[in-house]
């Protein structure tokens, strides 16, 4: 673990030298103004293509294609993998969840470099060390990552789309993150606060 | 003219992917704008110190069902052509469950993660790394859990036709809860800041 953290930051450096000029970060925006802007966004998919956002598909789909391309049998004899495969008349990868995810990703990178919020960084609390942050963002990426296949979807697939259609296993998706969040953030209190 | 566009065919799948990066560049840009690239703000709504995600989520939510129940009531949206999950109840819950317990422990979900990414957080690196490693998990378990995954099927079912209330009716409820929510989560913060002197990104 330990050199998995020293080679991830290690990456990071090189891109310090070029940081000549430190320019403050902006302040985030009012979170009722952004939640408008992203109820807008999520509106614009339903009116242009019928269907909302979501983020766990695109990687669910990588994970199949990359099974398929290295044990392609089986792949074939699973349920979960071929239903991301597809039946091979189509490339899977050919993907409006795999492209709409390219988008949040520059998206991303293009809002957060115009206010000067791109830095390398570790985000945790003061008392627990990098090492342990990285043990439990692993942890956490593999618990969500279950969680969002075994619940079809994640928080922008269910509960932020589905919630906006009023959909009814999306709902109680939702209330049962916050279940989930709410029980578990006591004991979570040294990474954090 | 007539929506969802796509349904309607005024554009083939080709066109749709460029649709799909536009709309995710977007999406991308809010949730950036959101402060939602940073686990110390996300994980701060379960501690009640920053309800940002409480509001960004509501308000989207409001927003956009407002937008699509005055579309369909006008008759430009058909809302039986705009795409619904079906309901399995326990799996969901589940599923939820699992992923509220990885929001906390690992401080991202998948669409945060992503901006975290693109904006230098080697934390979520690893968090990304960890979610390609659960969905190979849940894949590889896949043909064990297959039942449980398929249980508790109901269809598509909404909160209206679930409750036997109007759309309408429904929608002015949840736009209610969330004005409500929206109060007890500035006071909540208040006495959170006032407890602890520290500002509010």
């Amino acid at each position: 673990m330990t050199s998995i953290t020293k080679m991830i930051t290690h990456a990071f450096e090189k891109e310090e030298g070029h940081e000549h000029v430190h320019r403050e970060a902006k302040p985030y925006s009012n979170p009722y103004l952004v939640g408008i802007g992203l109820g807008l966004v999520l509106l614009a998919a339903f009116v242009i293509m019928g269907r909302g956002l979501g983020a766990s598909g695109a990687l669910s789909t990588a994970v199949a294609v990359t099974v398929n391309t290295i044990a392609p049998e089986h792949a074939a004899g699973n349920n979960f993998y071929s239903e991301y495969i597809g039946d091979g008349s189509t490339n899977p990868l050919m993907d409006w969840l795999i492209f709409q995810t390219l988008g949040v990703l520059v998206g991303g990178f293009l809002s957060g470099t115009i206010s000067h919020r791109v830095k390398k960084g570790i985000e945790k609390g003061p008392r627990i060390s990098t090492k342990m942050r990285f043990a439990y963002a692993f942890i956490g990426g593999g618990l969500l990552g279950y969680g969002a296949k075994l619940a079809r979807g994640c928080m922008s697939g269910q509960a932020l789309s589905g919630g906006a259609v009023l959909n009814l296993g999306s709902w109680v998706f939702m209330m049962m993150v916050f279940v989930g969040g709410y029980a578990a953030a006591y004991f979570m209190r040294r990474q954090w606060t | 003219m007539n929506a969802p566009f796509f349904k309607f065919e005024y554009f083939n799948s080709e066109v749709s992917l460029i649709i799909a990066f536009i709309i995710g560049i977007a999406f991308g840009i809010a949730l950036e704008k959101g402060g939602f690239g940073r686990a110390t703000i996300l994980s701060a709504q379960f501690y009640f110190t920053n309800m940002r995600v409480l509001k960004v989520m509501f308000t989207a939510i409001v927003t956009a069902m407002l937008g699509l129940y005055f579309l369909s009531v006008f008759g430009f949206v058909d809302l039986s052509l705009v795409y619904l999950t079906q309901t399995n109840l326990l799996p969901m819950a589940v599923g939820g469950l699992i992923a509220g317990l990885g929001f906390i422990i690992g401080g991202y979900c998948p669409g945060t993660s992503m901006v975290a990414v693109a904006t230098g957080k080697l934390d979520a690196m690893v968090f990304v790394s960890g979610m390609i490693f659960g969905i190979l998990v849940f894949g590889e378990m896949f043909p064990g859990i297959e039942n449980f995954f398929n249980s508790g099927y109901m269809g598509n079912v909404t909160l209206p036709s679930y409750f036997n209330l109007s759309y309408g009716l429904v929608v002015f409820l949840v736009v209610l809860m969330a004005v409500g929510a929206f109060t007890a989560a500035e006071w909540g913060e208040k006495k959170m800041a006032a407890k602890s002197g520290k500002e509010i990104l």
